[in-house]
């Protein structure tokens, strides 16, 4: 019989208890990856009113971008634009009823993560490559 | 890791949990505190330990978490089996749900190293050390392992999960072809253990308005059934921003499903024919 205890009834764990997976992870990551370009976009707009307001202005953005805090911000940055992009295109295929056999959601997903090292590394290389 | 099938159990150790504190944002009566330790008896020679949820409602105390240690050479070999042994040899007050053993029914269904499936399909081999035991997660829990389901069977009526026509009733029985009868394949399987719904994180933020997984699965299969003509009244009432659309395509329904069906594929086709309804 069920107790008639007046006392509410325990939750069980949810977030606590439950496993990561590729599933979950990268869900979570797509959010959070969205809400770091939201604020970076920000930064991009101080960026082009800076250049606007002259080059006093500008030269103290940049030196505060080549600082290694905005090094790390801008690399970051780099990872998440790809992360995300990927992940929405991953999501976009997904509303066309395509490639939800478990192990294809795995292939991709792994795909997504993949491709976004690569791609970040690209941009990168290619960043250094240009600016000598 | 590659997952082919929702049986593959997870073989990465470094990620058991998120890094979180274990009873992180629970409030007071969910907190779940150190209980009892019950040792092996002393002839048994392969010996495996368990850490398993318990909660009394009777007691004034909140949820606990107990230690056993099963004799392996008197058990069977399913998580049911040693829940069993623990029932009969040591704690007879260990409370769950169980009936056909054989994957059938889905009452056994339950939160095992941080992954829901039925303990009755599940090997304790595959288990880790100590095998971890919960309830399914994030259910008001009842005694023990048992979830109060209320919540989730109301959703389930939520959807009117029987044939509705509005032609007259024909003689004999509604024939479909074999493609029409393929089509609710994948769907009329499920055994409604709620592992998925319990396993979604957005069923955890927005339980009380989004139908889960579990349920929205169900939805799909009376709308992709032949015989079935309240297709546009079914999609009228799924079509609201937290009933449906609260499904961000996570897609741990689907990772969890212990008779390897697809619910969020299902819950796709669903948001694809209310696109194409309106176009």
């Amino acid at each position: 019989m069920v107790s008639d205890s007046p006392r509410q009834r325990p939750l069980s764990p949810n977030i606590q208890l439950y496993r990561p997976q590729l599933t979950s992870v990268l869900s979570i990551l797509n959010r959070l990856t969205g809400v770091l370009l939201s604020v970076a976009a920000i930064g991009l707009v101080i960026w082009l009113l800076a250049a606007a307001a002259g080059p006093q202005s500008y030269a103290a953005v940049r030196t505060a971008l080549a600082s290694w805090v905005g090094q790390v911000v801008l690399f970051g940055c780099t990872f998440a634009f790809f992360l995300h992009f990927l992940g929405g295109i991953r999501h976009l295929v997904w509303d066309t009823v395509h490639g939800f056999e478990l192990r294809t959601i795995y292939l991709s997903g792994w795909t997504v993560v993949a491709a976004s090292v690569v791609m970040t590394a690209v941009a990168w290389i290619a960043r250094l490559y240009i600016e000598g | 890791m590659i997952i082919k099938s929702s049986s593959q159990v997870s073989r990465n150790h470094l990620f058991k949990r998120f890094p979180l504190p274990a009873n992180f944002g629970v409030t007071k009566g969910s907190k779940i505190g150190r209980g009892k330790s019950w040792s092996a008896p002393a002839a048994a020679k392969r010996t495996k330990t368990f850490e398993i949820y318990r909660y009394d409602p009777d007691s004034e105390h909140g949820p606990r978490l107990d230690t056993f240690e099963v004799d392996l050479d008197d058990c069977g070999p399913m998580v049911l089996d040693a829940l069993i042994w623990i029932k009969n040899k040591i704690d007879s007050t260990l409370t769950f749900r169980r009936s056909c053993r054989e994957g059938v029914c889905g009452s056994c269904a339950m939160n095992m190293d941080g992954t829901n499936w039925l303990a009755c399909t599940r090997f304790i081999s595959d288990m880790e050390s100590p095998a971890r035991i919960y309830p399914l997660a994030n259910m008001k829990i009842i005694k023990d392992l048992v979830p109060d389901q209320t919540h989730v069977f109301a959703q389930y009526a939520a959807i009117e999960p029987w044939l509705q026509s509005k032609s007259p009733s024909p003689e004999r029985e509604r024939l479909q072809s074999a493609e029409e009868r393929s089509q609710i394949d994948g769907y009329y399987e499920c055994i409604l253990c709620f592992c998925c719904t319990s396993g979604c994180p957005s069923h955890w933020w927005n339980g009380d308005r989004f139908l889960g997984p579990a349920v929205l699965l169900q939805a799909w299969r009376w709308l992709t059934d032949s015989r079935d003509e309240a297709t546009a009244e079914r999609l009228d009432k799924l079509e609201d921003p937290f009933r449906l659309y609260r499904c961000h395509t996570i897609l741990n329904c689907t990772r969890t499903c212990p008779k390897g069906l697809n619910p969020g594929k299902a819950i796709a086709q669903i948001k694809k024919m209310m696109i194409e309804r309106h176009s």
